[in-house]
């Protein structure tokens, strides 16, 4: 029976160990692919705004800040309704309407990011430009609205990352919101809480959790690809304006990859990729870290409890 | 007849049906240019239905990643939209020769509301819009050469490709002849650094954008402005003739070209001489290696392209191309005896 169970612990383990070394082969493959790029540019890459591949001058900051921009965006609009959706099915919606409200954000996970993009170029872009149009000359004054109605651009692209993103949000969110034990909710009515007061504690006990949804739809945002690229305007330059047509880096990558023809243009793509994975990793951690002291600082009060919705994060 | 003969014919039958099933299925593989995909689908299964033995498989990458992928022989054959650069050629394992296919335009499209004349284009007025110089429709510089057209003071939205591509290739190139600004500051490849616009992905995107911004300009290719209805406008060619783009004025640029065809058909036809030639014009080449290592593949290949050059040919008005003409195909049949089969 022991060896068994020995068996079954190495063998496990030996799993989660591929998860480590895969990470570790993405990360050393990309930058020995980058490396003319790397040791051409060096930290420079980091901060010069030109992308020019005819002149074979290329620097990612532009990149960087339309992917950052564009899924911090997506996260602002997505979170509150993501968690609105999420309590009002786990705490308030009718028996009868609960399977249905879950079928339909599933099906909205499963909408290839393609049919995404077109439904954006045809529905969302136009609808954005009568916007964009309709905004008063004195609102135009003010940098976050400025620029031509063109529709396409980066409020095009957050509003289509934050459709993507809700349901993995809420998804998890609503999970997480039934972790929370019965006797949560029980007690909070027994010392004469509201139905509001309830809920509000039932968040506060799966804040963690909640967070961890929230990342899990940032992280989502930052590698989406063809539906941004569809409608963000791919243009490399950094503005501060909603309107401005921006770009992002899994854009570039998917938009230029193909006809790169000279091999220090392709090592600068492939540094985008590596650029991009970095972020994407430091994102985690930070995330992770926050998760951590939540739930640290939480511990003398609740500690059993801060459990399952780490968990699900 | 007796039974015994019978037999025999019978015998006979199934062994010659068995020796033709028997008999092998040719694979050939190859990548690159989409701007050629349509016609070259086309062409693999019209000829599959002609010699069922022949199947040739094309991936349609982009032009650049054709180059690659011939270069590190995963290919047997590429094909590409700008002919392959020195460096290029010199990095290939084996010599490449380059063979001329069929020809394709790319036409400046607009949506100006209210404007139904098409508008005419020189090669340095297009280059100062897409450079940013030229920002409002009713800029002197467009009114000049289109006397009689109401044009409003608009701002001027441009729209281009933001993925990689041959057709950037082609319209930069023929920006480039006619604009010094141009080639010194932006150049010529398959993506640049834009000094203004918006980027759409593919020729769907670029018409797309241009189709729902009024004010906006962009180019595509001729086939993609009239599937989706787009106006597109004339361009001068250097006789000085503002030609609309069709089947006929972009075949009549490459017989132009036939005229001084260097020996490898690395050629340009941007901006070629002559009277009625549409001036953004260019071939689109498939790749070959002189000395491919299979022989069998490079037979097959081989009796492929002259059957694209002749036969094939028909199939391109349909597709939005423009046959070869006769003298171009006639050099290219001599060309295609250089490649070894054996």
């Amino acid at each position: 029976m022991r060896g068994r169970d020995l068996g079954f612990r190495l063998g496990t383990g030996a799993f989660a160990l591929v998860l480590i070394v895969i990470v570790v082969a993405i990360g050393v493959e990309l930058t020995r692919q980058s490396m003319l790029s790397i040791q051409k540019f060096g930290l420079t890459f980091w901060q010069t705004t030109t992308w020019d591949p005819v002149a074979g001058d290329f620097g990612a900051l532009p990149f960087i800040w339309g992917t950052l921009y564009s899924s911090v965006l997506a996260l602002l609009l997505a979170a509150p309704v993501s968690l609105g959706i999420a309590v009002f099915i786990s705490e308030l919606c009718p028996a009868a309407f609960k399977q249905p409200l879950i079928f339909l954000t599933e099906l909205l996970a499963a909408i290839p990011s393609i049919v995404y993009g077109l439904w954006g170029i045809f529905v969302l872009v136009p609808a954005v430009r009568q916007l964009q149009v309709l905004t008063p000359d004195w609102l135009r004054q003010v940098p976050l609205f400025s620029g031509p109605p063109l529709g396409v651009g980066m409020l095009s692209a957050g509003l289509i990352l934050a459709v993507m993103v809700i349901p993995f949000t809420s998804s998890v969110a609503r999970e997480v919101l039934r972790s929370v034990p019965v006797s949560q909710r029980e007690g909070a009515y027994a010392l004469g809480a509201t139905r509001f007061e309830a809920i509000r504690a039932a968040l506060f006990y799966a804040r963690t959790g909640i967070i961890g949804a929230i990342m899990l739809g940032f992280g989502r945002a930052l590698g989406e690809t063809m539906a941004v690229t569809m409608v963000i305007g791919n243009t490399p330059r950094i503005s501060t304006s909603l309107y401005a047509p921006q770009y992002t880096m899994a854009a570039v990558l998917a938009n230029e990859f193909t006809e790169a023809d000279t091999e220090l243009y392709t090592h600068a793509l492939i540094e985008i990729g590596l650029v991009l994975f970095i972020i994407t990793l430091i994102i985690n951690v930070l995330s992770r870290m926050l998760i951590w002291s939540m739930a640290r600082s939480a511990k003398p009060r609740t500690q059993p409890a801060a459990r399952p919705a780490a968990a699900v994060a | 007849m007796s039974v015994r003969k019978l037999l025999a014919v019978i015998a006979g039958v199934t062994t010659l049906a068995t020796g033709v099933t028997a008999q092998q299925t040719l694979q050939i593989n190859g990548a690159g240019a989409t701007f050629p995909n349509p016609i070259y689908s086309k062409w693999f299964s019209e000829y599959n239905k002609l010699h069922p033995n022949v199947q040739i498989n094309y991936q349609s990458l982009g032009s650049g990643a054709g180059i690659r992928q011939l270069t590190n022989q995963t290919v047997f054959f590429g094909a590409t939209d700008g002919p392959m650069t020195a460096d290029q050629l010199l990095a290939a394992p084996g010599k490449v020769l380059h063979f001329p296919t069929v020809l394709g335009a790319v036409v400046p499209v607009y949506n100006i509301p209210g404007v139904t004349t098409p508008l005419k284009f020189t090669g340095a007025l297009l280059a100062d819009i897409f450079l940013g110089k030229v920002t409002k429709w009713n800029d002197p510089a467009i009114t000049k050469v289109n006397p009689g057209v109401n044009l409003p003071g608009t701002d001027i939205t441009v729209a281009h490709r933001s993925d990689g591509s041959g057709t950037t290739y082609i319209f930069m190139d023929f920006l480039a002849k006619l604009s010094p600004e141009w080639k010194q500051k932006v150049g010529v490849a398959t993506a640049v650094n834009w000094p203004t616009g918006v980027g759409g992905k593919g020729n769907e995107g670029v018409s797309g954008l241009v189709s729902q911004t009024p004010g906006s300009i962009g180019y595509v290719e001729l086939i993609y402005a009239l599937q989706n209805k787009v106006s597109y406008g004339s361009v001068q060619n250097m006789a000085g003739e503002f030609v609309t783009a069709s089947v006929e004025a972009v075949s009549l640029a490459a017989a132009e070209a036939a005229k001084s065809m260097p020996a490898d058909f690395r050629v340009s036809i941007t901006n070629a001489p002559g009277k009625g030639v549409y001036p953004i014009s260019s071939f689109t080449w498939l790749l070959l290696y002189e000395n491919p290592k299979d022989k069998a593949q490079a037979k097959a290949m081989v009796d492929f392209v002259k059957w694209a050059l002749s036969e094939g040919q028909k199939f391109a008005p349909d597709l939005g191309y423009a046959p070869l003409p006769e003298s171009v195909v006639k050099l290219e049949i001599a060309a295609l005896s250089k490649i070894k089969v054996s």
